[in-house]
């Protein structure tokens, strides 16, 4: 019934938020940096995507594999050149030098791309697939199944990984994974690459779902920063339950208030979660 | 007469823990009163219950008569409790006077900014700091920023001073001033209750001791009596003969 | 306090001299020296939460459009301009020291993503509330009946004046006073604030509560003055974020501060609006970004540096 199909909508939609967020829940965690860059980052990997489709016609799930690298690299040199230098900066500094690097992304993408939006259509289409009362688009479905796997691999990467203990030892106690001989600046760089990777590759999943333009960073972002408050900061299991989370709110919601008013939900309950709760659905930090 | 501060079957839990449990404790006024107990004891948390920083989360404490168990800390303040921090809290950027005028203008009796740095500038003098009111706080070494702490107690007009280890970190000739600045404090009429490792202290200074064991008050009583007790020497076992030394 | 007095002194001069702007300034100027004034009243109501308090709110877009909105309202509704621009000044205060209730409790980030995030929510709620606001269709507010466009053009100026006046001595007053003691103390270290008899709450409530009354008053004028707006036009995130670079541009926590930054801000965006319009907010955002990295302390921290004095301070 339509219960189930706006569930299951909202499902899918979180796994994608999840993994949206993922990133920016991580970056924010251990280096204590909101990075404001995260929404354009999301885009430019949507603008990669569409590219490499168009050009050489690589499929965006392949695109992926591409993205990886280049976005990691691009966080990487953002952070060690730029971000390091306030990190020990009063959180306003670090807030208001993201802002202004974003500002200088966005301006340039305006610039290159114009506000336009643009769809990367997959030729041939996907379809839908149906299960009893319940469709799902097909790529929205694969796209959502790949989001996860990539969510589920950074948390294998934390969990199993050196660099993996060495980001979780940072973000629990900085000083103390210092002493422990963790160069705590290249894990800074580390963990801001992984950030720009997960978001290029965020972009590149959601490209073939949503219209592209520099235009939608902030509500990229938006998602990212609810989904972050639901489930906790720093933690890839808090990602994942606060994106499906969000997801399932927002289906339900447009389904009451209408679509239009789905990110004034979205930011209400943030609102609301930061008053009641502020360390999220999960409780404190949920080390993983 | 009735004491100054009591503790009625305090209990304080975080979580699970049990940081507090069924603490009953009067404080005299006038005297010092030595709160012992090993690393974890709930000392600390005693001192946050009573000021406010923690709710108990059982139990009533009283003060000069009024009951005190929901305050706000700001409150406990002005109504004449001061504590030092064990890991000392000054205003960083702020000058030394300005750190202790603070203390005397919000919960001191100063009225006005500037009646506030003169008073400051007197328990500057106290406390013997008063050639250093101009520096910021966060130039001041660890010896004079336990000395600064002391002066913006004292500059609450406190009936009630709750000293947490003001003597970690002190080599023995800043120890000995201290002791003497806290001294001079008793006598001008302050009841102190200190939190103190240092045995050689307590014994020195105190009145009556207190010792706390996994948040349970195991015995109070006079130097002598504590130091025989049974529990409190199984509890601290190396510091029996640490106590006989010192007292000799 | 002789630095008080020698503050009023300056204060004074720079009024004058701005009070005579109309007299051998253009319409051009007039606009300009309009909008310098109204930045200048956002950044030194920021300066009450964000410099002395050091809370880093990103509410003001909030405060801005929610003042806007209230004075155009109310002057559609016959209330005469000079009330209305009051009465969005009391309602903005009113706002925020109810949403300080819930949001004070917040810190660092947290506080920041919040205070953000308000202003967002009020957006969408302006534009959803159409038989109120016009929702995305703007409102339109009855032009004042004044003799000439330089009239009206000057009247404006003069409200921002006055407003800016009121909000400087305002700012003066706070900060040689026990609050301002009191903000700087909670500043400084919170926790010990509070265990030296600060009622920290009710400290924090009313700087966030300065910070919204004038930011309120200013929405309205600038709505008067527009007599056009829209739900994105005054809930602009860059009214949050401009007022901050104005403060770190000019120096957090001194009295010239926020002006300074606000008269400097202003002028560069000017010259890069005329030269660079199609990446004006490319430029803006390296402007923010050089700031950032090579002088957090603000400009008059140079002079100060060179003069070899401790940095500006209230007493």
């Amino acid at each position: 019934m339509l219960t189930l199909q706006i569930l299951v909508n909202g499902l899918v939609l979180g796994g994608l938020y999840a993994c949206i967020a993922a990133g920016f829940s991580l970056v924010w965690g251990v280096l204590n940096v909101i990075n404001l860059l995260h929404g354009s980052f999301i885009v430019l990997g949507s603008y990669f995507a569409l590219f490499a489709y168009q050009s050489i016609g690589l499929h965006p799930f392949l695109a992926i594999l591409a993205a990886a690298p280049l976005f990691f690299a691009l966080g990487a040199v953002v952070q060690a050149t730029l971000v390091n230098r306030v990190i020990t900066a009063p959180v306003l500094l670090t807030l208001t030098l993201t802002f202004g690097l974003d500002l200088m992304l966005n301006n340039a993408m305006l610039v290159a791309f114009t506000a336009d939006y643009r769809k990367l259509t997959l030729d041939p289409p996907l379809g839908v697939l149906s299960l009893g009362p319940v469709t799902v688009p097909l790529d929205r479905l694969v796209a959502m199944g790949l989001a996860l796997a990539l969510t589920v691999m950074l948390f294998l990467v934390l969990s199993r990984s050196r660099v993996g203990r060495a980001i979780v030892a940072v973000r629990m106690d900085r000083e103390a994974a210092a002493l422990m001989g963790v160069d705590v600046h290249r894990i800074y760089a580390i963990t801001f690459g992984i950030g720009a990777l997960m978001a290029g590759a965020a972009g590149a999943l959601l490209a073939i779902i949503f219209p592209i333009s520099p235009i939608a960073s902030t509500s990229y972002l938006g998602k990212a920063f609810v989904v972050c408050v639901l489930g906790g900061l720093g933690s890839v299991p808090g990602a994942m339950v606060g994106g499906l989370a969000l997801g399932v709110v927002e289906s339900f919601g447009a389904l009451a208030f209408g679509p239009e008013h789905a990110s004034t939900l979205s930011f209400g309950l943030l609102i609301l979660m930061l008053v009641v709760r502020p360390t999220g659905l999960m409780g404190r930090k949920g080390y993983d | 007469m009735t004491a100054l501060l009591q503790l009625r079957e305090v209990g304080r839990n975080f979580g699970g823990l049990r940081a507090l449990s069924n603490v009953s404790l009067e404080v005299q006024q006038g005297e010092i009163l030595g709160l012992i107990g090993p690393n974890g004891a709930g000392k600390t948390t005693l001192v946050n219950v009573v000021t406010g920083v923690h709710a108990a989360s059982s139990g009533t404490i009283h003060f000069d008569g009024g009951e005190i168990t929901r305050l706000k800390p700001f409150q406990a303040a002005r109504r004449g409790i001061a504590r030092t921090f064990q890991i000392v809290q000054p205003f960083p950027e702020m000058t030394v006077i300005e750190n202790v005028a603070a203390a005397a203008l919000f919960a001191g009796a100063a009225r006005g900014i500037a009646q506030a740095r003169a008073d400051a500038f007197e328990h500057l003098r106290f406390v013997e700091l008063g050639a250093i009111a101009d520096r910021p706080a966060r130039s001041l070494t660890l010896a004079m920023r336990k000395r600064l702490e002391l002066a913006k107690g004292l500059a609450m007009k406190p009936r009630l001073l709750l000293l947490d280890e003001v003597n970690a970190g002190l080599n023995p000739a800043e120890i000995d001033l201290a002791l003497g600045l806290i001294r001079r404090i008793a006598a001008s009429g302050v009841t102190i209750l200190i939190i103190e490792h240092l045995m050689k202290v307590v014994l020195n200074l105190c009145t009556r001791i207190a010792v706390l064991h996994h948040g349970e008050l195991i015995k109070v009583g006079s130097a002598d009596d504590v130091v025989n007790d049974a529990a409190v020497v199984e509890a601290y076992l190396g510091k029996r003969y640490a106590a006989q030394g010192a007292r000799t | 306090m002789t630095s008080r007095t020698r503050q009023i002194v300056i204060a004074l001069a720079v009024a004058a001299v701005l009070a005579a702007l109309p007299l051998w300034g253009s319409s051009y100027w007039m606009r300009l020296g309009t909008f310098m004034l109204m930045y200048g009243v956002l950044a030194m109501s920021w300066n009450f939460i964000g410099g002395m308090t050091g809370y880093p709110s990103f509410a003001s877009a909030a405060f801005f459009g929610l003042g806007a909105y209230a004075g155009a309202i109310a002057q559609k509704h016959g209330v005469p301009i000079a009330l209305a621009w009051l009465w969005a000044g009391l309602l903005a205060a009113a706002f925020a020291s109810l949403m300080g209730a819930a949001l004070l409790r917040l810190r660092g980030h947290y506080f920041a993503i919040a205070s953000l995030v308000v202003a967002e929510v009020l957006r969408e709620l302006a534009n959803a509330a159409t038989d109120l606001t016009g929702g995305g269709m703007g409102l339109n507010l009855p032009v004042p009946q004044l003799a000439s466009v330089e009239a009206q053009a000057r009247f404006f100026f003069y409200a921002m004046l006055a407003l800016a006046a009121l909000n400087f001595a305002a700012m003066l007053w706070v900060m040689h006073a026990k609050l301002g003691f009191g903000l700087r103390c909670i500043q400084q270290n919170e926790a010990a604030a509070d265990m030296l008899g600060i009622n920290t709450t009710a400290y924090k409530t009313a700087a966030f509560v300065l910070s919204a009354v004038f930011v309120g008053s200013a929405g309205a004028i600038y709505a008067s003055w527009v007599h056009y707006i829209e739900p994105p036009d005054v809930f602009d995130v860059l009214y949050s974020v401009k007022p901050i670079v104005m403060v770190l541009l000019g120096g957090a926590g001194s009295v010239f501060g926020p002006l300074v930054g606000a008269a400097v801000f202003l002028a560069l965006e000017e010259l890069v609006w005329r030269n660079y319009l199609t990446i004006h907010s490319g430029v803006l955002g390296l402007l923010i970004v050089l700031l950032v990295l090579f002088l957090p302390k603000g400009l008059l921290s140079l002079s100060s540096r060179l003069g070899r004095r401790l940095g500006p301070s209230s007493s």
